[in-house]
C-alpha cells in the first residue's frame, strides 16, 4: 500500500503534473488532488470515453483489451490508464 | 283471426278518434274540424313557385312504368370477342325494398322431411303442429293441453280433420311441454380480495456486447480449473489453509493496492511525456553528421539512471536481462577497501528513469551480479563479504531466496564474479563465482539450499609460503574476474590480481591449461568474443586493453588508454567492436575492421571530471549503452551509425547476414597479423 501511494507522490511531484485523480468502476472518485468540482466533471466525462473506448476495442477482438489512453489537446494532456475496477487519471502539462 | 281483426280495427279506431279529438281542441290552429277530411286548407310557403291558372291546370302526364328509376342505364361491359367496350342493352330492373329472411319450410322440401324424420312426426300432421304452437302461445301458462285445443279448434276452418287425427295419435313432443321455471337461492356474492406485499423491485439494465460474454465465459472456465485443481489438493491440508488465508487477505485489501499495476503505467505515461525528446531520439535520432566524419562516432547522451539512497555508492556491477530487452540490473557497492558499508540491489527500466523497478538493499555492498538467460527473475549476486545470494524478483520479499554462509563454503574473500551455467543433469540451476581468496566455485541451488564445490584452486606456480608450524603452503592467487566460453562449455578464462590469465577447464581441477601473462597489475576484466571463437579481450589497471587469441601466448593487438581501465565490452552485433570505460570518465569505443589502432570515439559522458567510470555493457538489442561511475549514476548512451557499421556489401552481391561473416571479418585481421611479414609487404 504504501509502495502505491509513494507511486502516485512521484507522479504529482514530476515536472508539469496538475493532477491525479483516482475513479472507481463506477465513476465516483475516490482520491483526488484537484478541487471537488473538476474532479466530478473529470470523473464524469472520462468515465463516458473510457466505457466507450473500452468497448470499441474489445468489440473488435474480445481476447484484446485497453491498456491506457492519452487525449492531447492544445493546453495538456490527459492519461487515462484503465484497470478492471479502477482507473487512474492524470492531468499534465508536457511542455512545462 | 276475427277477433284479431275486431280488435284491430278498435285500435284503428281509437287512433281516429284521438285526431278527431286533438282536431276539435286545436280547432282554432287547424280551421274547421268537418273539413279535414276533404283537404286542409293550404298554406303556401314563401318560396314556393307563382303559376297562372292555365299553368296549374296544365295536365302532365306520367308514365308508370315498371322501372327501376335507380337502375344504370349505361352498363358498359368489355367485350372480348370484339376487343372492345360494349354497351349492354337490358340492364336488370330489380329493386329489392325489404328482405326478411324467415326460418318457414315448405312440407315438401327435402329440409323439412329431414326435420319431421328427426323428430318422428307423420307429415301430414306438421302444419297443424305449427298452428297449434302458435295458438299455445298466446294462451296463459299452465293450461292443459285438451282445453287449448278445443279453444282452439273453433276459430279454424279445418279444426275437426284435425281433431280426429288428434285422437288416433297422441303426439307426445317437445311442443308439448310445461315450463316450470323456479328460482334457486341465490347466495348473496361476496368479494373478497387480498393484496401480497409486492416483491422488492430494482431497475436493472446491461448491455451484452461480445467481450461480455466472453469474459463471463472466461470466468466460468476458470472457475472450473480451479475447482479441479481444488479436487486435485483435497488432500493437502495445509494448502487449503494457506488458500483460505489467501481469500480473507484479498477481502480486507485496501483501495489503494489495487491501483498499483495503474499507477505504475500512468508513471511510465508520465515519464514517457516529461522525457519525451530522450524518448524519440532513443528511436529515431541518427546522428546524420556522421556522414562527413570518416571513421570516428559519437556517443549521444539519453537517459540517466539515479537513485537517491544509492548516491554515496558506485556503480559495481551491471547486468542487461535477456528477456526483457529495457531491463537492466545495477550493483552498488564500494570499491574502496576503507569504505565498507552496505550495499543495493536495484533495477531499471528504460520506460521509467526516475525510478527503479525493483530495489533490494543489502547488507555488504555488491561486487558483481549475474541475471540468468532462460528465468529472468533469478538474479546471483556476489558481495564484498565473500557472500553470494540468489535472489528471485517474483518474491514479495527483499531477502534473498539463497545466501551462503560461511558454513556453506563462503568465500573468505570479495567475491569478484558470478556466472549463471547450464543447468545441471539434475536440472538445478547453478552457477560459477570467482574471488580473491583463489577459488572457483560452483554453487547449485538444491532444493532449499546452496550446495557448492569448489572447482578449481588458483595457485601461484611455484610460490609457497611459509605456514604455521613449518607446513608449506600454496599461496593463493586472486581471482578478479572470470568469462566463460560461448560455445565449448568447460572452457573458462580466470583473471588474476597479479595480470596473469588463466585458460582452465572444468573438468581439471589441479591444473591450468594454458597461462597467459597479460598484464602487469590486477586483470579487471576478461571476455571472450562473442562470435569469433578463438578471440578474448582483457582490460587491467595498467591502463591497457588487449585482445588474444587464446592459441597464441601474446596479444593479438594491445590499446594503451591513458588511464586506468575499468571494464570492456564486446558488442553483440559485430565481432570487431569493443568499448572501455576508463577512471577519467571517458569512453573508449573501437572497430577494429575501421581502424586497428585507434579509437574511432572516445568521449566523455559524465559531467564532472572525477567520476570515474566503472562498467559498461551493450544492450543486446538496442543500439545502446550503459555507463556505471563511482557516484551511483548510470548514464544511457546512444551509438552514432559509425560505431555500428556493418560490413559493406559488394556491388550486385547481397549483404550477407549471421555470425559467419562476423567470425570471418575478424579472422581476416588475426590472419594478417599472424604472417605481419606478407601483410606488409
Amino acid at each position: 500500500m504504501a509502495e502505491v501511494e509513494e507511486t502516485l507522490k512521484r507522479i504529482q511531484g514530476q515536472k508539469g503534473v496538475q493532477g491525479i485523480i483516482i475513479v472507481n468502476a463506477e465513476g465516483i472518485p475516490i482520491k483526488t488532488t484537484l478541487d471537488n468540482s473538476s474532479t466530478v466533471q473529470y470523473a464524469g466525462l472520462i468515465h463516458q470515453l473510457v466505457m466507450k473506448a473500452r468497448t470499441t476495442v474489445r468489440d473488435i477482438d474480445p481476447q484484446n483489451d485497453l491498456t491506457f489512453l492519452r487525449v492531447r489537446s492544445k493546453k495538456n494532456e490527459i492519461m487515462i490508464a484503465p484497470d478492471k475496477d479502477y482507473f487512474l487519471i492524470v492531468i499534465q502539462n508536457p511542455s512545462d | 283471426m276475427s277477433t284479431f281483426f275486431s280488435q284491430t280495427n278498435m285500435l284503428l279506431m281509437s287512433v281516429w278518434s284521438c285526431f278527431f279529438g286533438q282536431d276539435e281542441e286545436d280547432g282554432t290552429e287547424m280551421g274547421e274540424g268537418d273539413e279535414w277530411m276533404q283537404g286542409k286548407t293550404l298554406i303556401k310557403p314563401l318560396d314556393q313557385l307563382d303559376l297562372t291558372e292555365a299553368e296549374l291546370k296544365e295536365e302532365f302526364t306520367r308514365i308508370l312504368t315498371a322501372n327501376n328509376p335507380h337502375a344504370p342505364q349505361n352498363i358498359v361491359r368489355y367485350s372480348f370477342k370484339e376487343r372492345s367496350y360494349k354497351p349492354i342493352s337490358s340492364v336488370d330492373q330489380l329493386a329489392v325494398h325489404f328482405v326478411l329472411e324467415g326460418n318457414l319450410l315448405h312440407q315438401d322440401s327435402d329440409e323439412a322431411r329431414r326435420q319431421r324424420a328427426k323428430q318422428g312426426l307423420p307429415e301430414d300432421k306438421i302444419v297443424k303442429s305449427v298452428l297449434w304452437f302458435f295458438l299455445l302461445a298466446q294462451a296463459a301458462g299452465g293450461e292443459d293441453a285438451g282445453d287449448v285445443e278445443e279453444g282452439g279448434g273453433e276459430e279454424r276452418a279445418d279444426s275437426v280433420e284435425s281433431k280426429a287425427g288428434k285422437k288416433e295419435q297422441k303426439i307426445t313432443n317437445q311442443f308439448n311441454f310445461s315450463e316450470r321455471a323456479s328460482q334457486t337461492l341465490n347466495n348473496p356474492l361476496r368479494e373478497r380480495g387480498c393484496q401480497t406485499e409486492p416483491p422488492p423491485r430494482a431497475n436493472f439494465s446491461a448491455t451484452a456486447n461480445q467481450w461480455e460474454i466472453y469474459d463471463v465465459y472466461l470466468e466460468v472456465l476458470q472457475k472450473q480449473e480451479k475447482n479441479k485443481e481444488k479436487a486435485k489438493a483435497v488432500p493437502k491440508k495445509d494448502d487449503d489453509k494457506g488458500k483460505k488465508k489467501m481469500m480473507l487477505v484479498e477481502t480486507q485489501s485496501d483501495d489503494i493496492t489495487k491501483v498499483a499495476k495503474v499507477a505504475k503505467i500512468i508513471e511510465r505515461m508520465v515519464n514517457q511525456n516529461t522525457f519525451d525528446d530522450i524518448a524519440q531520439d532513443f528511436k529515431y535520432f541518427e546522428d546524420a553528421s556522421d556522414e562527413y566524419r570518416e571513421q570516428e562516432g559519437t556517443l549521444l547522451p539519453l537517459w540517466k539512471f539515479q537513485y537517491d539512497k544509492a548516491k554515496r555508492l558506485s556503480v559495481t556491477a551491471l547486468c542487461w536481462n535477456e528477456s526483457y530487452k529495457d531491463l537492466f540490473a545495477v550493483g552498488l557497492g564500494s570499491y574502496d577497501f576503507t569504505k565498507q558499508g552496505r550495499g543495493m540491489l536495484v533495477f531499471y527500466s528504460l520506460k521509467n528513469s526516475t525510478f527503479p523497478e525493483y530495489i533490494y538493499p543489502t547488507t555488504s555492498g555488491i561486487l558483481c551480479l549475474d541475471i540468468h538467460k532462460h528465468l529472468p527473475y533469478l538474479v546471483a549476486v556476489g558481495f564484498y563479504d565473500g557472500c553470494v545470494a540468489v535472489y528471485n524478483l517474483k518474491e514479495e520479499t527483499l531477502q534473498p531466496i539463497y545466501k551462503s554462509t560461511a558454513k556453506s563454503g563462503k568465500h573468505t574473500d570479495p567475491v569478484w564474479q558470478v556466472k549463471w551455467q547450464k543447468d545441471d543433469m539434475d536440472n538445478n540451476h547453478n552457477f560459477f563465482s570467482v574471488s580473491s581468496d583463489g577459488r572457483v566455485v560452483s554453487w547449485t541451488l538444491v532444493k532449499n539450499e546452496l550446495v557448492f564445490t569448489d572447482i578449481i584452486k588458483l595457485s601461484l606456480a611455484g610460490a609457497v609460503s611459509e605456514g604455521p608450524e613449518g607446513v608449506q603452503l600454496p599461496i593463493m592467487a586472486c581471482g578478479t574476474s572470470f568469462d566463460f566460453h560461448k560455445q565449448i562449455d568447460y572452457l573458462f578464462l580466470v583473471g588474476t590480481e597479479e595480470g596473469k590469465i588463466h585458460k582452465c577447464s572444468k573438468a581439471y581441477s589441479s591444473q591450468f591449461l594454458e597461462t597467459y601473462n597479460a598484464h602487469n597489475m590486477a586483470v579487471d576484466a576478461v571476455k571472450w568474443n562473442h562470435f569469433h571463437t578463438k578471440v578474448f579481450i582483457s582490460c587491467s589497471s595498467d591502463w591497457t586493453v588487449k585482445i588474444w587469441d587464446h592459441t597464441i601466448k601474446t596479444p593479438m593487438f594491445t590499446f594503451d588508454l591513458n588511464a586506468s581501465v575499468g571494464d570492456v565490452a564486446w558488442s553483440p552485433y559485430s565481432s570487431t567492436v569493443f568499448a572501455a570505460v576508463t577512471t577519467d570518465g571517458k569512453v573508449h569505443t573501437f572497430d577494429l575492421s575501421i581502424n586497428k589502432y585507434e579509437a574511432i570515439c572516445q568521449q566523455p559522458v559524465v559531467a564532472k571530471k572525477k567520476t570515474k567510470l566503472t562498467h559498461i555493457e551493450f544492450n543486446p538489442v538496442y543500439p545502446i549503452i550503459i555507463v556505471g561511475d563511482d557516484r551511483g549514476y548510470v548514464t544511457s548512451l546512444k551509438l552514432s551509425p559509425n560505431l555500428r557499421k556493418k560490413p559493406k556489401e559488394k556491388k550486385g552481391q547481397e549483404l550477407p547476414k549471421g555470425p559467419e561473416v562476423e567470425i570471418a571479418k575478424m579472422e581476416k585481421l588475426l590472419s594478417l597479423l599472424r604472417e605481419p611479414e606478407n601483410s606488409n609487404a
